[in-house]
């Protein structure tokens, strides 16, 4: 069992509040830094791809997961992120430059969809994202001049102080040092005022507005810095891809990244990432499957997304805290050992509550 | 009469052909919505569902059309009542958001069934209306389009009927407007919410049996359901002459949008008006005006 004993009032609000946490994510750390040595190309190319999906997913989870406003539009601002980039490299700004102001203009987009969002909300504000997502596909598709349209767009090879960064080795390193840097600032960001109005907002509107936050801007605000982490996933998305058609930022990118924060457990930035890992795993591991199946069923399509749906359906009926929750399940019996009791994380039953005059 | 007006004229014919199925797609969601307050993201993929199973049946297996509607009608209300009782049940008394994920979850599944029980090719049927056309005026209109307003406001004239006068169709209002009240009034709720989605179901076959002959059977029909979302903000949530309404007003903003503004304007004109409608009204034309409870 673990025992808290404190000695200094900072040890209360660490990140890392075990020396076993430290050993843990150090090792992790470390391994990854030395996956790039053992692995194929390929297998490189697919985990930055995972560091990538993990930064638009802590996005996403920041809105969805702890300021409760539902996005099905996601992909918009990975796609503003991705040709704003693109088009700022074009424009000869250095890589460093232009990543940045590519968040912000995703952040700019973010606030744009989230000032109405103030006066929406569920189910509503689910649909204004999810038509904001389609305008935004259309219009990157007819807008020529900055876009290339459905013709597509180069993106240019990325370079640090002379230095390129274009090659699959070297590209791993900047998005894992960028995904790093994603995930302790929002950790941190969590655990300051405006993380603690995020999660306020989330649970009661009402008694966050009685306890002074402001509602409004806090809403606006978790849109903004949502759009922009997911459009700096998005500027990396450009290089990984490395030519931009409208087709790569369909409704299914969106549908995906839901997926990830679902199925990872809505309300904490760990279940962000392991979602990100399941659903970029899931197409492999059902090409896995393929070979086991008999041929005449291997060979048809639609396997994939059949196999999303039924992990999806799985996770919301018997599992609605994700991955995250079913990890801290198996935790808490190692941890408490032999004292679990499945009621530990228990679900109250009730009747359906109507949300519709909320 | 000058080439303007008959070009309107004509448009506005299309534009209220297409609204109509629009119109369909909306109720079936709005009925589902009304009753178990799930946003039914799987509708489309019932749909196409519906319409690929029609082509099989008319095709592969050659049966006359007016014996295949009513099979497969009475088989989309069943599936649709199963997905009800077996798995959307489930969630009750869980926040909207849970009732979203399912129903993409069950979309995503129905979408990879289809794609391989049928293939992937888009297919067409033919129906009794198939290629002829009478003209009103200086107008053609295809007789399918007549076909499709006449089913939607015989749905819709049904539908009416069956909410205003049989004891069904009371419990189901009933149950959509205070569940607990309901059941203590001896509504059976879990059956009657599996009946409405099964009714729901019911109008998804009939919105695909009629909308795929008029594009083609294709996986791609899901997306009806985002226009119908859009016909049902317009015509206020969870109202269903809203849903009638704003199917309608949809399909003629869709079509006046193609031929009068510029190239592009088409494809999103309907989501254009429902991010206005949400942001300048959100309650819609129809809609009740509600206040906020605490």
């Amino acid at each position: 069992m673990r025992f808290d004993y404190h000695t200094r009032y900072s040890q209360g609000f660490a990140l890392l509040r075990h020396k076993r946490d430290w050993i843990g994510y150090g090792l992790l750390f470390a391994g990854l830094l030395g996956a790039p040595m053992v692995l194929s190309t390929w297998m490189v190319g697919e985990v930055t791809y995972v560091f990538i999906l993990a930064i638009a997913s802590m996005g996403l989870m920041m809105l969805t997961g702890f300021t409760g406003q539902v996005s099905l539009g996601h992909a918009a601002f990975v796609a503003i992120g991705a040709y704003g980039h693109a088009w700022f490299m074009a424009q000869g700004l250095p890589f460093a430059a232009s990543m940045p102001l590519a968040a912000l203009v995703a952040a700019a987009a973010g606030l744009l969809v989230g000032i109405p969002a103030i006066r929406v909300h569920g189910l509503y504000l689910a649909m204004v994202t999810l038509a904001f997502a389609i305008v935004v596909e259309q219009v990157i598709g007819l807008w020529r001049g900055v876009t290339g349209g459905f013709m597509g767009m180069m993106v240019e090879s990325p370079s640090l102080l002379g230095w390129s960064l274009g090659a699959p080795r070297v590209f791993y390193y900047v998005c894992l040092v960028v995904a790093v840097l994603v995930l302790v600032a929002l950790a941190n960001l969590l655990r300051s005022g405006i993380g603690r109005a995020f999660v306020g907002v989330r649970d009661s509107e009402a008694a966050a507005f009685a306890l002074g936050i402001p509602v409004a801007r806090v809403k606006a605000g978790a849109f903004a810095l949502s759009a922009g982490v997911t459009g700096l996933a998005g500027a990396l998305m450009a290089h990984h891809i490395g030519y931009l058609t409208p087709d790569a930022f369909t409704l299914l990118l969106s549908l995906d990244l839901v997926l990830m924060v679902v199925i990872g457990g809505l309300g904490s930035l760990r279940g962000a990432i392991l979602g990100a890992i399941l659903i970029s795993m899931l197409p492999k591991a059902v090409a896995v499957l393929k070979t086991f199946l008999p041929d005449a069923l291997a060979r048809q399509f639609g396997l994939e997304i059949f196999v999303a749906g039924f992990v999806l359906a799985a996770f919301v009926l018997f599992e609605p805290r994700g991955l995250n929750g079913r990890w801290l399940k198996i935790r808490a019996f190692f941890e408490t050992f032999p004292l679990y009791r499945r009621d530990m994380f228990r679900r109250q039953k009730a009747y359906m509550k109507s949300e519709r005059n909320k | 009469m000058n080439s303007a007006f008959e070009l309107f004229a004509q448009v506005t014919m299309n534009g209220i052909a297409v609204g109509a199925i629009y119109a369909l797609v909306a109720l079936g969601i709005v009925l589902i919505y009304k009753a178990t307050e799930v946003l039914n993201f799987a509708h489309g993929d019932l749909l196409v569902l519906a319409a690929f199973t029609t082509w099989a049946l008319i095709v592969g297996l050659g049966l006359p059309f007016w014996l295949v509607v009513p099979l497969v009608v009475a088989g989309m209300a069943a599936l649709a009542y199963g997905m009800d009782a077996l798995v959307v049940r489930r969630i009750a008394g869980q926040p909207q958001f849970a009732g979203v994920m399912l129903t993409i979850a069950l979309a995503f599944m129905l979408r990879g069934l289809v794609s391989m029980g049928f293939g992937t090719e888009s297919q067409s049927y033919p129906t009794p209306w198939s290629g002829q056309s009478i003209r009103i005026g200086t107008v053609a209109v295809a007789n399918l389009s007549l076909v499709i307003l006449l089913v939607a406001l015989v749905v819709t004239g049904g539908l009416w009927a069956f909410f205003r006068h049989t004891r069904l169709g009371v419990a189901m209002q009933a149950s959509s407007q205070n569940q607990l009240a309901a059941y203590l009034n001896g509504v059976g709720v879990k059956r009657v919410n599996s009946l409405v989605w099964a009714l729901g179901g019911a109008t998804a076959a009939i919105a695909g049996i009629f909308l795929a002959p008029v594009t083609l059977v294709d996986t791609s029909l899901w997306l009806v359901t985002l226009k119908a979302l859009a016909a049902i903000v317009l015509g206020g949530f969870g109202s269903l002459p809203g849903a009638i309404v704003g199917g309608l007003l949809i399909g003629l903003i869709e079509q006046y949008a193609g031929v009068y503004l510029p190239h592009g304007f088409k494809d999103i004109a309907a989501y254009l008006v429902l991010i206005a409608v949400i942001i300048l009204r959100p309650r819609g034309i129809f809609g009740e005006a509600h206040g906020r409870r605490v």
